[in-house]
């Protein structure tokens, strides 16, 4: 049976969401860290002076914000859909950060690595073809 | 074991661990009955009065640490894919623990994820 909290027309706007926000907030991420660089010590002194330069990139906090409405539509869609259906069906988000990467960040992206983005994608389809939800509410 | 192996092994089954108990906890809170701000609000806060759902969020924080840890010394369109591996554990994950039915043609687009995963790391090197 087809209810609301099943109902593809639901769910796939959701997944869209998922599949733009995730990869906005991870490329966002990726670019303030590039900036940051990594930790140079596991000593307290550097971890604080590591966490003080996170908290002022605009990219980092960017990527936060992206992350958090990507949670919260998780959330949501989890509640009506199964977890073995959301997480391969939000694989898009693998060819949206190929795509982000290459033309925001300038990072190379082999034909084969291109490849890969699209059997990912061809598995996401496969996975959309099967019922969104098998489980009954445990509440 | 080197770094980036130990970040990978931490992102993969910390992130999926706290994914599948965070579905775990929208399966115990049950569906959104609508869209409105005032249902999205107790949905949030019912799964907030659910222990998986912190135990979630301190799986997913280890994940994200190590993510954050990982993009500082990888290019973002290899290690966010990396974490595509994870789809092989979420799928077990959901059979076992959410008791949700993987069926053939479920596990079939989780291998071609998991294929297209592995050119994606060929490609890389």
């Amino acid at each position: 049976m087809k209810t609301f909290a099943s109902s593809p027309s639901k769910i796939y706007p959701l997944l869209v969401l998922l599949v733009i926000l995730g990869p906005l907030g991870n490329v966002l991420l990726g670019k303030g860290m590039k900036d940051i660089g990594a930790v140079s010590s596991w000593r307290p002194a550097d971890l604080w002076h590591f966490l003080a330069q996170l908290s002022g990139s605009g990219f980092i906090w960017l990527g936060v914000g992206c992350l958090i409405a990507f949670f919260g539509a998780y959330m949501l869609v989890l509640s009506w859909a199964d977890y073995s259906y959301v997480q391969p069906a939000s694989a898009v988000a693998y060819g949206m950060v190929a795509l982000l990467g290459h033309f925001l960040l300038g990072e190379v992206v082999t034909p084969l690595r291109w490849t890969g983005v699209l059997i990912i994608c061809l598995g996401v389809l496969v996975v959309g073809h099967t019922p969104p939800r098998t489980t009954e509410s445990r509440g | 074991m080197s770094k980036e192996i130990i970040l990978l092994l931490l992102i993969v089954v910390a992130g999926t661990g706290g994914e599948l108990c965070v579905a775990r906890t929208m399966q115990a809170v049950g569906p959104a009955s609508d869209l409105r701000p005032a249902a999205l609000i107790r949905l949030i806060v019912r799964a907030l009065q659910n222990g998986w759902m912190w135990l979630g969020f301190l799986l997913m924080a280890v994940g994200f640490f190590s993510l954050l840890e990982m993009l500082s010394l990888e290019n973002v369109s290899f290690v966010v894919p990396v974490t595509a591996l994870s789809y092989g554990l979420g799928a077990l994950g959901g059979k076992v623990f959410l008791r949700e039915q993987v069926t053939r043609r479920r596990w079939a687009g989780v291998l071609l994820v998991c294929l297209g995963v592995g050119l994606v790391l060929i490609g890389q090197r």
